[in-house]
């Protein structure tokens, strides 16, 4: 299969009701690993990642290595609060393989299995909106995963989670990143960004004030503002 | 009082006696009422969820307009169909005219906006809630209606029980395509208005209150169908 990355954007910008989210970007995103999207609240790291996903329409050049349409196939998103189908665990899993056609039996065969894997097989008949806070995320990351797409965008998905249903989040996106997913992190939780994050993106004011390999940025970020950022002052 | 007594005595004894012609008007009535209900939500309902996921030019305008005619007198759209389905009508040659066919289609003009737009607040609702998680999964447009529509089905009930509790207890446009005709036309309401008229109100309230018990018992096996008030469903 070919590849749909990388990713590259000029001069991306998106607004929404006439502010100025982000951009413009320019910006690679090369296949393989994960990428932490880090920057102060309000800095636009949710905007980026709907922008890159195509949840919302930019101004500029966005570019897959192919064509839009079947880009859009290869894609998945975990949003910040993850929406529950009004269904079953079962049936919120086999949605995304019912949509692209997989016969019903198929789909919940795979529905069953990614809920185990996902620590999710005790609640397969529970109605999706009564779960909790972290077995809602677990349920939104196996969903979004279970058409193995090439690239996930998972903005801050440990948020409102405690440090237990963390570690889970976390072991199954390294997981993921392991199976050959390309990982792109929104985070404002520079632990995690740490320990997950193979390159960094720093965000500031809606554009990128600094991208480089994680480990060169946390022993030694550039920018005054990165600096800054990292001692844990407040950035505007 | 009566009146109300002797009422409730002759709709004990009509319901007890089984009394044929109550039978025949009343499963008169269910027929054309779930018949337009039927069409109105099969018309309505996609409608409605249409108008939730779809953007373009004149959506504001389409609602209003279905906002506009759910207040649309009976009486006028009867007029209407009348004028529609009378012998010199651009539909004459159907001889639909005076026949539960000709009651159907005008109620199907008075439910199908009602449905379409308690269906579309609705859909509103849920698709703000679904929209960036359906986008993000490539659901086609079609795919969209359909989750909404499914998602959202306790809703939709609402909605299909509103449009039944307006077409049953509808007179005026029945009474004009229909003609409320013995053996042929005549439902419990257009009933009810006949027999008002001629002064006969222990047999109008009889078949008043058994409207009215239609009425609750329609909705309330919809709702134990659906299981609506079930603890944990939603």
């Amino acid at each position: 299969m070919v590849s749909v990355l990388p990713l590259r954007l000029r001069g991306a910008t998106l607004h929404r009701r006439g502010a100025l989210r982000v951009g413009p970007v320019d910006l690679t995103l090369a296949a393989g690993g994960a990428t932490a999207v880090i920057g102060p609240n309000g800095a636009g790291k949710t905007s980026l990642l709907r922008m890159m996903h195509g949840l919302e329409r930019a101004a500029g050049t966005l570019e897959w290595a192919v064509p839009e349409p079947q880009a859009r196939l290869a894609q998945a998103h975990v949003a910040q609060r993850a929406t529950a189908l009004r269904r079953s665990v079962q049936a919120n899993l086999a949605y995304p393989l019912r949509l692209r056609g997989a016969p019903r039996a198929e789909a919940r065969r795979r529905a069953t299995a990614q809920a185990a894997r996902f620590g999710l097989a005790h609640l397969l008949d529970q109605p999706a909106p009564s779960l909790s806070g972290g077995e809602m995320q677990r349920l939104a990351l196996a969903r979004a995963l279970i058409l193995e797409p090439e690239i996930l965008f998972a903005d801050e998905p440990c948020a409102a989670l405690d440090g237990a249903a963390t570690r889970e989040v976390e072991a199954h996106l390294r997981e993921t990143v392991e199976g050959g997913t390309t990982l792109v992190l929104a985070t404002h939780d520079m632990g995690q960004a740490r320990r997950l994050a193979d390159r960094v993106v720093f965000l500031l004011r809606g554009r990128v004030h600094e991208a480089g390999p994680a480990a060169a940025f946390f022993a030694g970020p550039a920018t005054p503002e990165a600096r800054a950022f990292l001692r844990g002052d407040i950035v505007e | 009082m009566g009146d109300f007594l002797a009422g409730l005595a002759e709709a004990g004894r009509l319901v007890a006696t089984l009394d044929p012609d109550l039978v025949e008007i009343t499963l008169r009535s269910l027929r054309v009422t779930l018949t337009a209900v039927a069409i109105g939500c099969a018309l309505g309902l996609p409608l409605g969820a249409w108008l939730a996921v779809r953007r373009f030019r004149f959506r504001r305008a389409v609602i209003a307009a279905l906002n506009a005619l759910i207040g649309l007198p009976p009486v006028v759209v009867g007029l209407a169909v009348y004028l529609l389905l009378s012998r010199d009508g651009p539909l004459g040659v159907l001889g639909l005219l005076f026949t539960p066919t000709a009651m159907i289609v005008a109620q199907v003009v008075i439910v199908t906006p009602l449905v379409a737009s308690i269906a579309h607040q609705a859909m509103r609702d849920l698709w703000a809630d679904y929209h960036d998680l359906l986008i993000s999964l490539n659901a086609t447009r079609s795919q969209r209606v359909a989750t909404l529509l499914w998602d959202g089905r306790r809703a939709l009930l609402t909605a299909g029980l509103a449009g039944f509790g307006r077409a049953i207890g509808e007179v005026g446009a029945i009474m004009i395509v229909g003609g409320n005709i013995d053996g042929a036309t005549r439902v419990l309401t257009t009933a009810i208005a006949l027999e008002t008229g001629r002064g006969d109100f222990a047999l109008a309230l009889g078949l008043g209150l058994i409207l009215v018990a239609l009425s609750l018992v329609v909705s309330g096996t919809t709702h134990w169908i659906l299981r609506t008030e079930r603890a944990g469903r939603w």
